[in-house]
C-alpha cells in the first residue's frame, strides 16, 4: 500500500518546482495553505540532520511570513514514513554536554515557533513518526494519521540513553495525560493508528489514499475556524491524579519505583524523564523545556547513551546482508524438529511470511510445537495484534507432517533435532535425499562444530549453523556459523532468512562453542565454582543482576537446563583445558540424575510452580509487607535437593561476599574469552562480538557489549583486574595475548569510543 | 425417457491427483467449537501436508457445502484464504446438498478440460454441531420494524402484535421444502414402494459398519484421512468414530422406528447421522500432473446428474444416473469393479440397487430396453459407507473420490463408479478409470 498517487504527484511538482537544489523539504502552496513536504533526496527516510533543521527554519519562515498563507500542513512524500526521528550522528559528533544541549535547544526554538504561530498547521502522518519525528508533529496544531501497518508514532530515546529533547518530555503529557506519555517515553514503544486516537495522541485517523487532501481541507477549516482540536477529557481517575500537585507526586513516585525494579537503578535516562516531565507539570512548559534541554545535554554525554548508541549503530550495520543478496528469494524453509527451538524457528518464520514445511517424529511432537506457535499468536490476538483470521493464516503456513513431502521446495531446511552428533549426521543424510541440490542445510547447534556435523553431507558447501536463542520469537540474535567449506550463495541465503525472520544476525566461524556459546562457557564455568563457595543463589543471581545481566547466572542455567549446560561443558572442556576451573562437573551430572534439570522439570537449582501457589491471607500479608518496605518478592525458593548436592560435592556455605570480585570474576572471564575469539578470528570485528554477547546472552546493554566495557574501563585496567584475579584464582584468568596488546598501545577496539 | 448420451468430448483429461478428508465426528463432538470454514482448512491443510504441495500451483477453488453459516456464505473461499492458497485464485461454493462435494468436483473437471485451469482444489466442509437457527418469521418482522420505530408507543404497538410462540426459535431440519416431508419419512416411502424389509436394513447397516471398522483395523482409511489437531490443546483427532465394528443385525433389530414409529423400518441404527467434517480433493490436468511429477491415481472421466419427482424419486438419485452413465460410455455393470454409493439411509440403499436391476424401471422411468443389473456387493462399499463413516453433506463427495480412486489403484481394476442422491429428488454419478494401470 503506497500513499496517494495525488501525494506522490504534486510531491515530483514540488520536486520539479525547486530543481537545481536538492532539497529536503519543498514548500508548495495550495489555496491559502502552505504544504511543506519532508523528502530527503539523499536517503530513504527523512531524519531530522542538519540539512533538514536548516531548511525546516525557512519553510516556518515562509508560513509565517507569508501573508497568503493563512494555514499549514507538514507531509513527507516518502512512500511509507513522516520522519524516523533525529539523525544520531550530530550527537556522536558532539564533544561536550552544552553542544548536546545547544542542539536541544535550537530544536526546541523552532518548534516553539510553530506552536505559536496563529496560523494552523496540521500534521500529516503517513509511516514512522519516531523521536524527533513526533515531537515536530506534537508542535502541530492538528494531527492525522493513515490507518496502515506502517503507521506507528512513538518517542523511543530511552532506548538510546536518552530523552526526548525536542519539546516531547513537556508537550507529549500535557496532549495524551502523565501517565500515558510516561509510559510511551519509558518504554519507547510504538502507537499504532487506533490507539492513538483513543488516547488523543492524533485527532484522526484516515484512510492511507488522499492523506495530504484531508489534510489541506483540515487546514483550510482550522483558519477558518471551522474545526478544531478537542481537548482530552480527563477521566475522574486521571483528574484525581494528574490535576493536582498531590496525585502527581504518586503517579511519579510509582513511576520511579517501576523504573527502579526494571532496571536496577542502572540507567540514568528513565529517570532524567520522570525528573523533566515532573518539572515541567509542576514549574509550567518555560521550565520544564529548559530541564529538558539541560538533561538532555547530560545525557548525551554518558557512557550509557555511548553504550546503547553503539548497539543501535551497530544493529543497523548488521541490517546489511555482508555476504550480498542471495541468488534466490527464500520463499520456502523446512525445520526438522518441532520441539521448543524447531517451533520458535517455525514461528518466525510463518509470522514473517515464510511457508515452513515442519517435520517431526510424532503427531505428539508437531501438536506440541503448533501449540506452542498457536499460542502465542492468540496472545497476540488478544492483544488485537492480529485477528482470529491471521492467526489462523500464520498456523496454515506451518506445514505439519512427519515426512519429507514438500522439502523439494525448501531452499533451506533448519534443523534442530537433539544435540547429538550420531543424530545429526543421520538427519542429514536423510534429508539429503529430499531436497534439492541447492538447498542450504544450518543446523541450530548450539555448540557441535558445524565442520564436524558437515562431514555427513553429500554438500558441504550447503552447511552452516544458524543458532538461534531461546525463546526463538523473543530473543534477536541469531549466529551464523560458517565453515571453510561454507559458500559464499549459502552463507548469503542463511543470513537473509534470518534478516527476513526480523533478527539481528552476526556471523561468525565455527569452532568450539563458536562466539556466544564459547563466551558463555566460562562465565557458567566461574558461575559453579562460586555457588560451590557458598554465595547463596539469590544473591549471586541479584549480584549479576546489579552489575546489569537482566538474569541471574544461577536462574540462566535453570533456564537453559542443567542437562544442556553440564553437556556443553563437557563437550568443551578439552578445548578449554587450564582455562576451565577446577569446578567439579559432576556436581552438575548429579543434579541430572537427580532430575533436577531446571525450569523445564520444574526442579532445578529454584524450584517452579509446585503445585497451586499459596494464596492464603497470612501469605498475601507477608508478599504485601515485603514490597512496603522494599524487600520485594524473593522470588523463587531454592531447591533444598540442589543445595545437598552441592554440599556433596564438597560445597560450602555462607561466608563472606565480595560483590565487586565476583562481579569481576563472572564478566572478565566473559570479556576475556570474547577478545581471544577476535584473536582467533572467530570473529570478524569487535560490533559483531559486542551484539552477540548482548542480544544473545544479555550483557549488560549500557555496557555495550564486551569489547566496549574494555575500551571503556580502558584494556589496561581490564589487564590489570584479570593478573590479579589469576593471581588469587589461577591460570584461567590469564589476560589473552590481544587484550595485553591493547593494553600496552592503548589502542581501542572501536576506533570512536571515547 | 432416457436422457439423449452426448458424445464423451475428447481432449484434455481430467486427474485425481491426491485426497485427503479430516476424521469424520459426530456433530457436537470435538469440532463443536469450529466453523465450517474452519473444518475446511483443516481438510486443506491436511491435503497439503500428505502432499507437500505448493499452494501457488493452485488455479482454482470449489468447495460444496449444505447448511450455510451466514457469515461464510461463500465458503470455499474462506477455507481457501484461511489455508494460504494464493489470494489471486478465485474459489467459489457449490450447493446441491448430499452431492455438493460432487458438484465441486465436476466444476473443476470442465475447468480443467476447457482449458481455464491445470490446477484445481476440491471438496466440501460441513458441520452441524452449530445450526444457523433463526428466529420465527414473525419475530424476524418486528425486529426490522423496530429499527424505524419512533418513541416507546410504536415500541408497544409492534411488540403488541406478537404472540408467546413467536419467541420459539426456527431449527432448521433435513425436510423437502417443496413436499414438506424429512429425508426420514422419504425414505420409508421408498422403502415401502420398493419392498424393503427391515431385515434387509439391518444387514446392510450392519454391514456398512464391519466393513468401515475393518478398513480403519487394515489401515485402508488412515491413508486418506489426515489428522488434525485442534488448538488450543492440539491433541490429535486421527480416526473417524462413527463406525462399530461390533454391530449386529440383532442389536440393530432391537432398534425402534425413528420416522413411522408404527409401521416404519428405518432406525437410528440404520440411517447415517449428523456428522462434522471436511473433504479436500486435488484435481489436475493430466499433462500437468506429469509435469509436476505427481502420479495421478484417477482419470474422471465422464459424469452425469439427474432428477426426477421430490416426492416419488427422493434418495433415488444413483438409480436414474447410473444407468445412463454407463450407458453413455458403452461400459455394462460388469466393466466396473469399484462402486461408491453414498448411504443415505440403509433402506434406500437397497430400494436402489432392486431398481438397477429393475427392467421395468429401466423401461419406463429410463426409457432403455433393460436394467443394468445386479452390483454385487463385493464391489460395492466396501470400506463403510454414510451409514458407518458419518455424513457430513457438503464433504461425503469428496470421501467418495477419494476412496474410489485409492481402491481402483489397490485392486489394480480399471473402472470405478462413485454416485449419491440428494434432496430435491436429484443424482449424479461419476465415472472414474485407474490411471495406474
Amino acid at each position: 500500500m503506497t500513499a496517494t498517487t495525488a501525494e506522490k504527484d504534486s510531491s515530483q511538482k514540488s520536486a520539479k518546482k525547486s530543481a537545481g537544489a536538492a532539497n529536503a523539504i519543498q514548500l508548495e502552496k495550495v489555496g491559502e495553505v502552505l504544504v511543506i513536504t519532508f523528502d530527503d533526496p539523499d536517503a530513504k527516510v527523512n531524519t531530522l540532520s542538519e540539512k533538514f533543521s536548516a531548511e525546516l527554519k525557512d519553510a516556518f519562515d515562509a508560513l509565517l511570513n507569508d501573508h497568503e498563507v493563512k494555514a499549514g500542513v507538514l507531509i513527507s512524500g516518502k512512500k511509507d514514513g513522516f520522519i524516523a526521528g533525529a539523525d544520531i550522528k550530530m550527537l556522536q559528533a558532539c564533544r561536550s554536554a552544552q553542544e548536546v544541549e545547544r542542539l536541544s535547544r535550537d530544536m526546541q526554538a523552532e518548534l516553539d515557533k510553530l506552536e505559536s504561530s496563529k496560523k494552523p498547521v496540521v500534521a500529516a502522518i503517513h509511516g514512522q513518526a519516531l523521536g524527533g519525528g513526533l515531537e515536530v508533529a506534537l508542535a502541530c496544531h492538528y494531527r492525522i494519521c493513515t490507518e496502515h501497518k506502517k503507521t506507528v508514532m512513538g518517542l523511543p530515546e530511552v532506548m538510546l540513553g536518552l530523552l526526548p529533547g525536542g519539546g516531547g518530555t513537556q508537550r507529549l503529557p500535557r496532549l495524551v495525560g502523565i501517565q500515558a506519555a510516561l509510559d510511551m517515553m519509558l518504554t519507547g514503544k510504538n502507537i499504532r493508528p487506533k490507539k492513538a486516537k483513543k488516547m488523543g495522541l492524533v485527532d484522526e485517523v484516515v484512510l492511507p489514499y488522499g492523506l495530504r487532501e484531508v489534510a489541506i481541507e483540515a487546514a483550510q477549516k482550522l483558519a477558518a475556524g471551522t474545526l478544531k482540536h478537542k481537548e482530552r477529557e480527563l477521566s475522574p481517575q486521571d483528574r484525581a491524579l494528574e490535576d493536582n500537585f498531590a496525585g502527581r507526586a504518586i503517579v511519579f513516585r510509582q513511576a520511579r519505583a517501576m523504573v527502579e525494579k526494571q532496571t536496577n537503578g542502572l540507567y540514568p535516562a528513565p529517570f532524567a524523564i520522570i525528573d523533566v516531565v515532573e518539572h515541567g507539570m509542576n514549574k509550567g512548559m518555560k521550565k520544564g523545556l529548559e530541564e529538558e534541554s539541560r538533561r538532555f545535554g547530560e545525557l548525551g554525554m554518558t557512557p550509557e547513551s555511548a553504550s546503547l548508541m553503539s548497539l543501535f549503530f551497530g544493529q543497523t550495520a548488521l541490517k546489511k546482508n555482508r555476504f550480498g543478496k542471495p541468488d534466490v528469494a527464500t520463499q520456502t524453509v523446512g525445520v526438522l524438529g518441532a520441539g521448543l527451538m524447531g517451533a520458535g524457528i517455525a514461528m518466525v518464520s510463518t509470522m514473517k511470511g515464510y511457508r515452513v514445511h515442519l517435520k517431526d517424529i510424532s503427531y505428539e511432537g508437531l501438536g506440541r510445537g503448533r501449540k506452542q506457535i498457536w499460542d502465542e499468536l492468540d496472545r497476540r490476538r488478544k492483544r488485537k495484534a492480529m485477528t482470529a483470521f491471521e492467526r489462523d493464516q500464520t498456523m496454515a503456513n506451518v506445514v505439519a507432517q512427519l515426512d519429507y513431502a514438500g522439502f523439494n521446495n525448501c531452499d533451506v531446511v533448519i534443523e534442530a533435532v537433539f544435540e547429538d552428533l550420531k543424530l545429526k549426521h543421520r538427519v542429514i543424510e536423510e534429508v539429503e535425499q529430499h531436497i534439492h541440490d541447492d538447498c542450504v542445510f544450518a543446523s541450530n547447534t548450539s555448540a557441535l562444530p558445524i565442520t564436524d556435523i558437515a562431514q555427513a553431507s553429500k554438500r558441504p558447501e550447503n552447511v552452516v549453523g544458524m543458532h538461534y536463542f531461546s525463546p526463538v520469537h523473543k530473543m534477536p540474535l541469531l549466529e551464523v556459523i560458517v565453515t571453510d567449506k561454507t559458500s559464499k550463495k549459502a552463507s548469503a541465503l542463511a543470513v537473509d532468512v534470518g534478516l527476513k525472520q526480523g533478527k539481528t544476525v552476526i556471523v561468525v566461524k565455527d569452532g568450539p562453542g563458536f562466539y556466544t556459546t564459547r563466551i558463555l562457557a566460562p562465565y557458567m564455568d566461574e558461575a559453579a565454582v562460586i555457588g560451590m563457595e557458598g554465595v547463596e543463589f539469590h544473591r549471586f543471581d541479584q549480584i549479576m543482576k546489579d552489575f546489569g545481566f537482566p538474569v541471574g547466572p544461577i536462574a540462566l542455567l535453570d533456564e537453559v537446563g542443567i542437562d544442556v549446560g553440564a553437556h556443553v561443558a563437557k563437550d568443551m572442556a578439552p578445548f578449554f583445558k587450564d582455562r576451565m576451573a577446577a569446578a567439579d562437573s559432576d556436581a552438575l551430572d548429579a543434579m541430572v540424575k537427580a532430575g533436577f534439570l531446571g525450569r523445564k522439570s520444574k526442579k532445578g537449582f529454584f524450584l517452579y510452580d509446585q503445585g497451586p501457589k499459596k494464596k492464603d491471607a497470612a501469605h498475601q500479608i507477608v508478599s504485601m509487607l515485603k514490597k512496603a518496605v522494599g524487600q520485594g518478592d524473593e522470588g523463587k525458593p531454592i531447591n533444598p535437593g540442589a543445595l545437598e548436592i552441592f554440599k556433596a560435592h564438597g560445597g560450602k556455605s555462607g561466608g563472606k561476599v565480595d560483590v565487586t570480585e565476583i562481579q569481576h570474576r563472572m564478566a572478565m572471564r566473559m570479556v576475556n574469552e570474547a577478545v581471544m575469539c577476535l584473536e582467533d578470528g572467530i570473529l570478524d570485528n569487535p560490533v559483531d562480538g559486542d551484539i552477540g554477547a548482548v542480544f544473545g546472552l544479555g550483557f549488560p546493554p549500557f555496557r555495550g557489549g564486551p569489547f566496549r566495557y574494555v575500551d571503556s574501563i580502558g584494556a589496561g585496567r581490564a589487564v590489570s583486574i584479570l593478573e590479579k584475579l589469576a593471581d588469587k584464582y589461577g591460570k584461567r584468568f590469564a589476560p589473552t595475548g590481544l587484550l595485553v596488546e591493547h593494553a600496552k598501545s592503548g589502542k581501542k577496539f572501536h576506533p570512536d569510543a571515547k | 425417457m432416457a436422457k439423449k448420451a452426448p458424445k464423451v468430448t475428447k481432449g484434455r483429461e481430467a486427474v485425481l491427483v491426491a485426497g485427503s478428508r479430516t476424521p469424520f465426528l459426530k456433530s457436537n463432538g470435538a469440532y463443536r467449537p469450529f466453523m465450517a470454514h474452519d473444518l475446511g482448512r483443516f481438510a486443506v491443510q491436511g491435503l497439503f501436508e500428505r502432499t507437500g504441495l505448493d499452494p501457488a500451483l493452485i488455479e482454482l477453488v470449489v468447495m460444496g457445502t449444505v447448511v450455510q453459516d451466514p457469515r461464510t456464505s461463500n465458503v470455499a473461499r474462506e477455507i481457501a484464504l484461511g489455508a494460504q492458497v494464493p489470494q489471486r485464485v478465485p474459489a467459489f461454493t457449490t450447493t446441491l446438498a448430499c452431492i455438493s462435494a460432487n458438484v465441486a468436483a465436476t466444476t473443476c473437471v470442465e475447468h480443467i478440460r476447457a482449458g481455464q485451469v491445470d490446477v484445481a482444489l476440491c471438496g466440501g466442509t460441513e458441520t452441524f454441531s452449530d445450526p444457523p437457527i433463526r428466529l420465527s418469521k414473525n419475530l424476524r418482522q418486528a425486529l426490522v420494524k423496530l429499527q424505524k420505530a419512533k418513541g416507546p408507543a410504536d415500541y408497544l404497538a409492534i411488540l403488541g402484535q406478537l404472540s408467546p410462540k413467536d419467541v420459539i426459535p426456527d431449527i432448521p431440519s433435513a425436510s423437502e421444502f417443496s413436499t414438506g416431508l424429512t429425508m426420514g419419512q422419504g425414505c420409508e416411502r421408498l422403502a415401502r414402494r420398493w419392498g424393503v424389509t427391515r431385515e434387509e436394513t439391518d444387514e446392510f447397516a450392519a454391514r456398512s459398519h464391519v466393513l468401515a471398522d475393518r478398513a480403519w483395523k487394515e489401515g485402508l482409511l488412515a491413508e486418506e484421512v489426515a489428522p488434525v489437531q485442534l488448538p488450543p490443546k492440539f491433541d490429535t483427532v486421527d480416526k473417524d468414530n462413527g463406525p462399530r465394528g461390533d454391530t449386529t443385525v440383532e442389536g440393530l433389530a432391537k432398534l425402534k422406528p425413528a420416522f413411522d414409529k408404527k409401521h416404519g423400518i428405518i432406525t437410528a441404527g440404520s440411517s447415517s447421522f449428523l456428522t462434522d467434517g471436511a473433504s479436500a480433493v486435488l484435481l489436475m490436468a493430466e499433462e500437468r500432473a506429469s509435469e509436476l511429477g505427481y502420479d495421478a491415481k484417477a482419470k474422471i472421466k465422464d459424469y452425469t446428474y439427474g432428477a426426477g419427482d421430490p416426492l416419488e424419486e427422493l434418495l433415488m438419485g444413483p438409480a436414474f444416473t447410473i444407468p445412463v452413465l454407463l450407458e453413455r460410455n458403452g461400459l455394462s455393470v460388469d466393466d466396473v469393479d469399484v462402486w461408491e454409493i453414498h448411504e443415505a439411509f440403509a433402506a434406500q440403499m437397497v430400494a436402489n440397487l432392486r431398481a438397477l436391476k429393475d427392467d421395468t424401471f429401466a423401461k419406463e422411468r429410463l426409457g432403455m430396453k433393460k436394467a443394468i443389473g445386479e452390483i454385487p456387493l463385493e464391489k460395492l462399499n466396501v470400506w463403510g459407507g454414510s451409514v458407518s463413516v458419518g455424513h457430513p453433506f457438503g464433504a461425503t463427495g469428496g470421501r467418495l473420490l477419494t476412496t474410489a480412486a485409492h481402491r481402483l489403484n489397490l485392486s489394480g481394476k480399471k473402472y470405478a463408479v462413485v454416485a449419491g442422491c440428494a434432496a430435491g429428488g436429484q443424482g449424479s454419478a461419476i465415472l472414474l478409470e485407474n490411471a495406474q494401470l
